[in-house]
């Protein structure tokens, strides 16, 4: 820089040192190849954040109790001290709405901006996930047509009746997502299109489901193909198309809900990769600030300070222990491969061939844009990072008296730990494996879901009672759920009008 | 790189509010039972604030398909010390605090969800269901709202209220009552005609017949369509939104029998009253009269919090209300509501006296007369007396009895329970 002089100073903010900033870093980002989306940055009060952390950073959402239970813990959490606010919040839209709180002072604000508007904007650019299966531009628009919706539905349908099917959605949300298949992004069009499969839809039902007087059965019986023919993952899909008795208004809540689900879907697959990259940008968009000379020490210090609380990552056996912190376990990753790629060790050259000693942008650019948590630790999870955040595997077998530590941070333990990490980040073991086994078409149009166990691992009974439940809400005929365990049932759950009972069935022998 | 930076701090900071609202709703009796439950371990002083709420976890829980313990499941923790590979660790039992977190990955907290709820919802759920009892709206003094309300339909108005179905309806029915007789006529004459010109009669009268229609027709035509006095608007009136004067007496014996526990506990009647009336009336004017042998008028802030000690002559107190009522609140004008709040220990000779009081001076004045005792013993002189008006006067006199803290709210809630008539 020709000019030495600090861009900022002082540590109150103003718009104009905002903007001063934003244009620094910006140009800093720029230099390091973050390619975003224009960037709207909303200065809120404290109030207004715990608004926004309520519904889940969504800038307009539907009402719902929960939101408000959010809401109510938020701030007596907020209030007693138990937690500070969230700095910033950032929404994976077109422009990225990022708040900031008036709270924060400048050097806050600057880590902010350098986390959400180039960290987190980039990352909803840049990652492969994002880019097919959210649609940034049409988010905000969805959301202002769900909570019209839903409030007209209140006014049509009733508010109990509205709030009771929500219910039963939100129980189901995590199975409302399709994991493999691309869905079609929201617009206008498409709209159009759904109101003709809709009614496409509805004649088919006809002919499917209501139509389940056999005419003659015994040939029927061989017959009828399973229904459906396949498992299907996306619970809430299955029923917004297929449930018997729903009205057209139901059928789109169910939607509503779904839709909502899967565009947060890629959010919870890369909360390492997500907040490891903004933290490793922030910090290094930062320092290079600080490097150039655009900002002073006191500034820099408190940076520092407030990153160091980020990355904190208290251990297994404290009382703070809540799992391992995503920003830490990232932004570990993301700099632990910078210093691969920089000044690679033997160790490295040998665990990771591919990109040790390469230039590292294009390595960590390349690590955000084609991964996911599961498949980003499997792939970048070095040694280094294995030693200094102390990790071990422990194996908790029910069949085992005692629990035993399988590897810690050690030669032979490297990779078992990599492994065993990556799965606790597979979203699809971490969640318990339903589906929809089968639909009795023919008698007493019950649904039978089938739970897959891994590894033996049960399904928490009373939850699992209650889903089912919610499920029969929406269903309105008997539910079933099985618990498998290598092909054999372990265990039943039936709803049957309202009225859940365990079936504690043994395997059927 | 494009940027904006908005400022939305001006903008409404209650987005949540709604959905606050719909969390209160959805858990109104957990939370009321709190309320009470929070009334009544309350000190004294603090009545008018919010406080925190507890309810269950458990039924505020929204359920999802998760995985129990047990199985086959592996864990990757940080912060190792100690552990080489192989080691075999303890289970450990329960979810004690840093006993390594393996068997629950439920990430169960507390047991209870608390939040904070504000003064005025608190106060909200407090009163809920109470209302003050016979509130007869016997003088609409101090009238200061009006609502408009529709109020059928008048002949006159301006023309932006002009109903048009009342108008046509009635314009209709004038041209019928109107052209009644007419009609008849035209009827009859034609009935003559036809049956004159079937049987080839009279030309003359046939003519005659004709030229008298022509002339009917025409009168009837000149039924005017739509007439000045048909025309109808909406009548709107102004409804004066009655602003209820109210007032009420609060007496309190404070004689040397009333320990500071009994005082309390009638304090804390008092001041649920006085809270109530705040809640629920914009103006209740409250009179404040304590007693021991004599009465004497004080503002709130004596009646609560200073001494006396002394007999305990009840109906001083009594007469002392009839004065003030007498004085500055003529009953027709408004309505009169009291709290008597005792032990029970009165003056032998006086019990009689205080009761021949209430029943011939004050209970035909007052809309509603609550009397409190507090008291763990047995009946009382005052409370036998007392019993005598419960029979006569069912609508206006109540008494309960309260022995602890924890009766206060009840019988409060008793008191004044909205009562369906």
């Amino acid at each position: 820089m020709s000019e030495r002089t600090l861009v900022v100073e002082g540590s109150e903010w103003t718009f104009d040192n905002l903007e001063n900033l934003d244009f620094e870093i910006g140009r800093i980002a720029e230099g390091y190849r973050l390619n975003t989306y224009p960037n709207q940055i909303e200065i809120i009060s404290a109030e207004q954040m715990m608004d926004a952390y309520s519904s889940t950073g969504m800038p307009l959402g539907y009402h719902h109790w929960s939101l408000g239970k959010q809401f109510l813990s938020t701030a007596q959490k907020y209030k007693r001290g138990h937690m500070g606010l969230a700095y910033e919040l950032v929404i994976n839209s077109n422009p990225c709405i990022s708040y900031l709180m008036e709270e924060n002072t400048l050097a806050l604000q600057a880590l902010v901006i350098a986390h959400a508007c180039f960290g987190h904007n980039s990352f909803f650019k840049g990652n492969y996930l994002f880019k097919t299966w959210t649609d940034a531009s049409a988010i905000v628009n969805y959301l202002m047509f769900a909570k019209g919706y839903v409030a007209e539905c209140e006014e049509r349908h009733g508010l109990e009746a509205t709030e009771a099917l929500l219910d039963s959605c939100h129980a189901l949300m995590n199975y409302g997502v399709d994991r493999f298949r691309r869905p079609k992004p929201i617009s206008a069009d498409q709209e159009q299109q759904r109101q003709i499969e809709r009614e496409e839809y509805q004649q088919q039902q006809v002919n499917d489901l209501w139509r389940t007087v056999p005419q003659k059965e015994e040939a029927a019986d061989a017959e009828w193909p399973r229904f459906p023919e396949e498992p299907q993952e996306n619970l809430l899909y299955f029923v917004e198309k297929n449930a018997p008795l729903l009205e057209p208004w139901e059928r789109e809540i169910v939607r509503i809900v779904r839709k909502i689900a899967q565009y947060f879907y890629p959010q919870r697959q890369t909360k390492v990769m997500n907040e490891g990259w903004a933290t490793f940008w922030h910090y290094t968009l930062l320092n290079t600030l600080y490097d150039e000379g655009l900002v002073d020490d006191g500034f820099m210090l408190e940076i520092l300070q407030s990153h160091t609380n980020v990355i904190f990552q208290p251990e297994y056996d404290t009382p703070y222990y809540s799992g391992i912190n995503p920003y830490t376990l990232g932004y570990e990753i993301f700099t632990d491969i910078r210093r691969i790629c920089e000044a690679p060790t033997d160790e490295d050259k040998r665990f990771f061939p591919g990109f040790a000693g390469k230039d590292w942008l294009e390595t960590v650019h390349h690590a955000m844009e084609n991964f996911k948590d599961e498949s980003f630790i499997l792939q970048f999870l070095s040694p280094a990072v294995i030693r200094n955040m102390k990790l071990f595997n422990i194996l908790d077998d029910d069949k085992n008296k005692e629990i035993e530590v399988t590897a810690i941070h050690d030669d032979q333990g490297y990779l078992q730990i990599r492994e065993e990490l990556s799965e606790q980040y597979n979203l699809s073991k971490q969640e318990p494996n339903i589906q929809v086994f089968e639909v009795d078409l023919r008698g007493n149009r019950s649904l039978t879901l089938q739970h897959i166990q891994h590894n033996r691992i049960p399904l928490d009974k009373e939850d699992a009672t209650e889903v089912l439940k919610h499920l029969h809400h929406l269903w309105r005929f008997d539910v079933m759920l099985d618990s498998i365990q290598e092909d054999k049932v372990t265990n039943s759950y039936v709803c049957d009008d309202a009225s859940v009972r365990e079936a504690d069935g043994e395997a059927t022998d | 790189m494009a940027f904006l930076i908005i400022d939305r701090r001006p903008q409404g900071r209650n987005k949540s509010a709604v959905n606050r609202q719909r969390f209160l709703r959805r858990y109104r009796k957990h939370i009321k039972e709190a309320v009470a439950d929070a009334v009544n371990k309350r000190s004294i002083t603090d009545t008018d604030r919010g406080d925190e709420i507890s309810i269950p976890k458990k039924d505020v829980s929204e359920p999802i398909f998760r995985h129990g313990s047990g199985g086959r499941q592996h864990r990757v923790l940080p912060g190792n010390k100690e552990f080489i590979t192989g080691d075999k660790i303890k289970r450990p039992t329960g979810g004690g605090a840093g006993g390594g977190g393996e068997a629950s990955n439920t990430g169960e907290g507390m047991d209870e969800f608390v939040f904070e709820l504000s003064r005025q919802e608190f106060l909200d759920f407090m009163f809920e269901d109470l209302e003050l009892p016979n509130l007869v709206k016997k003088q609409l003094k101090e009238t200061d709202t009006f609502k408009y309300i529709k109020g059928g339909y008048s002949n006159e108005g301006i023309p932006a209220r002009l109903n048009i179905v009342q108008s046509i309806r009635s314009a209709k029915a004038r041209r019928i009552a109107l052209g009644g007789a007419i009609r008849r006529q035209i009827k009859r004459l034609k009935e003559e005609l036809a049956a004159l010109e079937e049987s080839d009669g009279d030309e003359e009268r046939i003519s005659e017949i004709k030229a008298e229609l022509n002339r009917l027709e025409r009168r009837l035509n000149h039924v005017p369509f739509l007439d000045d006095f048909d025309l109808k608007y909406n009548n709107i009136i102004r409804q004066p939104q009655p602003t209820s004067n109210a007032v009420m007496f609060c007496l309190m014996d404070v004689s040397g029998s009333m320990t500071q526990d009994i005082k309390d506990l009638a304090k804390r009647f008092f001041i649920l009253l006085h809270l109530f009336l705040k809640q629920t009336y914009k103006k209740t004017d409250v009179v404040f009269i304590r007693h021991h042998t004599v009465a004497s008028e004080v503002d709130e802030e004596e009646f609560f919090y200073s001494r006396e000690t002394g007999g305990t002559v009840v109906s001083s107190a009594l007469e002392m209300m009839l004065k003030v009522i007498r004085d500055r609140y003529p009953s027709a004008d408004w309505n009169i509501y009291a709290a008597q709040a005792s032990d029970g220990e009165n003056w032998q000779d006086d019990s009689p006296i205080a009761r021949d009081l209430l029943m011939k001076g004050i209970l035909p004045l007052v809309q509603f007369y609550a009397y409190v005792e507090i008291t763990k013993s047995d009946d009382q002189a005052l409370w036998k007396a007392y019993e005598e008006l419960l029979e006569k006067h069912a609508d206006s006199f109540a008494m309960k009895k309260v022995a602890e803290a924890a009766d206060i709210f009840p019988v409060f809630h008793e008191l004044f329970e909205k009562k369906s008539e």
